[in-house]
């Protein structure tokens, strides 16, 4: 345990919201590539893959920002129910029945045009993902039962109904794989390649398309959420101080069954990419671990959308750029980036106060040398 | 008699489905009653039944695995201390990086060195643990009602079965009955009354966390060394958090925590046996929903016919020495 004092008014912004965050990532990212190491690869090597795989051709980039979208839905989910103090693990289940909400939605309402049904859709998403997140909040909120168990079990709950779902009552009949039919291809959003297209210019095909850009207005939503609403503000009272909060009138139960409806909802939203942008049906496992990346996104990007960003696109690139490791590595499979989320949450979560006493005494000492030299 | 027989093999497997679930609840009881949160019992039994099973596979002999999943997983409870004990970490951030660490790391390690699939080799032989046969089962089994207690439903079962039940009463004999039960039990709900009186709450906390992680360790050991014979992807399926609930459930109490593990075994037994038989009124469940029954009785149960759980007081909260 350190003993340094740092006062933490001269600590310049930069130095705990962009150096320490930094410092702990590189540490993550170390002791990553021993685990690289000891499954018998270089490490070396596989950082080339990553930045040749996520940046070095149009369409692997194009993969990247595919995954940036998922992971800003999910990592919003997170923060929002974090700054209520709330541990949503079940952005993986809600992901799942966000997926089942956009899809009934889109199915049953082909008949309308066809903006309308996107937005119908969006909505859809939203409102069963919220709805999967609202048992666990109520039973958070009246009976003390803790989220991260609850929210966990119903990731398993949602799986199984899932794959029931799919296997006898919307399975495509025609096939055997569950999996339901394809949406009216009039309903499908537009890819990049599209828009690529009318610009003149031809790309190979890429699961990125128009759900990017209702995730960055998910970023914008959830700033204005977060900190410019009353909803926000008392989220924020009730995660930070629930005493308090209740002193000043504001409900504990409802903040938290509110804080995670909107955290699922934004989960949920991960199935309008996967549904409506990429694979226009409903196939099994889908969310394939998203969910669980958002905390690891959240928890990099300290909760707040402005870092939710840079966090999401990281791991756009190590997913990206991570298939292009375990195609090349016989002795990388994808499960070694599961890891590295693990690695990443470790040291910018729970070890983040690991040496922030140091980096930030050693900022302040040198600022104020700085300073005395000037004077 | 066949009846009978159906009863006495579902308590049977009951027996040797809660085993897991009886050590990872016990580790628990340990971290949560000295004010640690333990959300990574998942991941560590996880770890255990990785390390069990590659080190019996070289070393061939099981109980050395689990000698060695013991030093795994006490690692992984320090890393958990040196996060939110020492570092006043998040406790539950840490418990979810463990988790997904866990997770992608042993399955990305057993891929790596034994290929693909992301299984480690079937033991065999002395490699894995064998069932044990209580002396006379054989003899006794013809004598109504004994028989059937003895030799169907206590008899025949890997040693971890026996060791299970038997650390109940231990578990329940050091946090209630020795001072050094009182001790983490105190710094559990009042670690500053504790501090006062010249005991190292912190030391306490890295002690529990310590017998924490040797009891998970049998948890995994039993999965992968004892009831199969490798490891396999994600094997642990979430019984860190069925213990865990079962130990909320249990109000951090030993006797209770078995309890509702036993219910969760009963669950899990019975489940097995629906898969595919017609009931009347409802008919056949189809299998996905009936697998999902262990996982929503947590939920039921955590939502408690019993009232608020109350944790211990200092749960949660890292301790800061006053200065």
């Amino acid at each position: 345990m350190s003993n340094i004092v740092v006062d933490k008014s001269k600590v310049p912004w930069w130095v705990s919201n962009l150096i320490v965050p930094l410092v702990n990532l590189t540490l993550a990212l170390i002791v990553s590539g021993v685990f690289v190491f000891i499954a018998g690869e270089n490490p070396i090597e596989a950082v080339k893959l990553i930045i040749y795989g996520s940046f070095g051709y149009i369409q692997g980039f194009a993969y990247t920002l595919y995954y940036t979208t998922n992971f800003i839905f999910t990592g919003l989910a997170f923060a929002v129910a974090f700054h209520c103090r709330l541990f949503n693990i079940g952005g993986e289940g809600q992901a799942y029945i966000g997926g089942l909400g956009v899809f009934l939605v889109a199915i049953n309402l082909s008949f309308l045009p066809v903006p309308i049904v996107w937005l119908l859709s969006i909505f859809g998403a939203f409102l069963f993902g919220a709805a999967w997140a609202f048992i666990p909040a109520y039973l958070q909120a009246t009976r003390g039962s803790h989220v991260v168990i609850t929210t966990i079990m119903f990731n398993f709950i949602a799986s199984s109904l899932m794959i029931f779902l799919l296997v006898d009552v919307i399975r495509d009949t025609a096939q055997m794989a569950p999996h339901t039919v394809k949406l009216p291809e009039q309903l499908w959003l537009p890819s990049f390649e599209a828009f690529s297209g009318i610009l003149g210019v031809k790309i190979r095909y890429s699961p990125l398309n128009l759900t990017f850009l209702l995730a960055i207005a998910s970023l914008f939503f959830v700033w204005f959420l977060i900190w410019k609403t009353r909803w926000g503000y008392e989220m924020r009272a009730v995660g930070h101080n629930t005493k308090a909060a209740v002193y000043a009138g504001i409900s504990p139960n409802k903040n938290i069954i509110i804080a995670m409806c909107i955290s699922g909802g934004l989960a949920g939203l991960l199935g309008v990419n996967e549904i409506l942008g990429v694979s226009h049906k409903i196939q099994a496992g889908f969310p394939a671990g998203y969910g669980f990346t958002g905390i690891a996104v959240a928890l990099m990007g300290r909760n707040h959308p402005i870092g939710i960003l840079p966090a999401a696109f990281l791991f756009g690139i190590l997913y990206q750029g991570g298939s292009e490791v375990t195609f090349e590595m016989p002795n990388i499979t994808r499960y070694m980036f599961v890891a590295v989320q693990g690695l990443i949450i470790l040291f910018s979560g729970a070890l983040e106060n690991l040496f922030r006493p140091q980096i930030e005494s050693f900022f302040v000492n040198r600022l104020n040398k700085d300073k005395e030299a000037k004077a | 008699m066949e009846f009978l027989s159906d009863i006495a093999s579902l308590i049977n497997s009951t027996l040797r489905i809660s085993t897991p679930l009886v050590f990872a609840a016990m580790a628990g009881i340990f971290a949560e009653r000295s004010g640690v949160i333990d959300f990574s019992l998942e991941g560590k039994m996880l770890m255990a039944a990785f390390v069990a099973a590659v080190g019996s596979y070289y070393l061939g002999n099981p109980w050395l695995g689990l000698l060695l999943a013991m030093l795994a997983c006490v690692s992984l409870s320090m890393l958990h201390g040196f996060a939110s004990v020492t570092h006043r970490g998040d406790q539950v951030v840490s418990c979810v990086a463990i988790n997904i660490l866990i997770i992608g790391l042993t399955t990305a390690l057993a891929a790596a060195w034994f290929g693909q699939a992301g299984l480690t080799p079937t033991l065999t032989g002395d490699q894995r643990f064998l069932e044990i046969n209580l002396p006379f089962a054989q003899a006794l089994s013809d004598i109504p009602i004994i028989g059937i207690i003895y030799s169907d439903i206590l008899s025949g079962h890997y040693i971890f079965v026996y060791l299970a039940y038997l650390s109940v009463p231990i578990v329940y004999w050091v946090v209630f009955k020795t001072s050094f039960g009182l001790r983490v039990r105190a710094v559990g709900e009042n670690p500053s009354a504790v501090d006062t009186a010249g005991i190292n709450v912190f030391a306490m906390r890295y002690k529990a966390l310590a017998i924490n992680g040797v009891l998970i360790a049998f948890a995994g050991a039993h999965l992968s060394t004892a009831v199969n014979a490798n490891f396999f992807r994600e094997m642990s399926a979430g019984r860190g958090y069925l213990a865990l609930a079962a130990m909320i459930f249990g109000k951090w109490h030993p006797k209770t925590a078995l309890i509702a593990c036993l219910l969760f075994g009963f669950t899990d037994a019975l489940q097995i046996r629906l898969q595919g038989v017609e009931l009347p009124v409802v008919g056949e469940i189809p299998v996905q929903l009936i697998q999902a029954i262990p996982y929503i009785l947590t939920v039921v149960l955590l939502a408690g016919f019993v009232g608020k759980a109350i944790a211990p007081n200092a749960i949660g909260q890292p301790y800061i020495k006053e200065r």
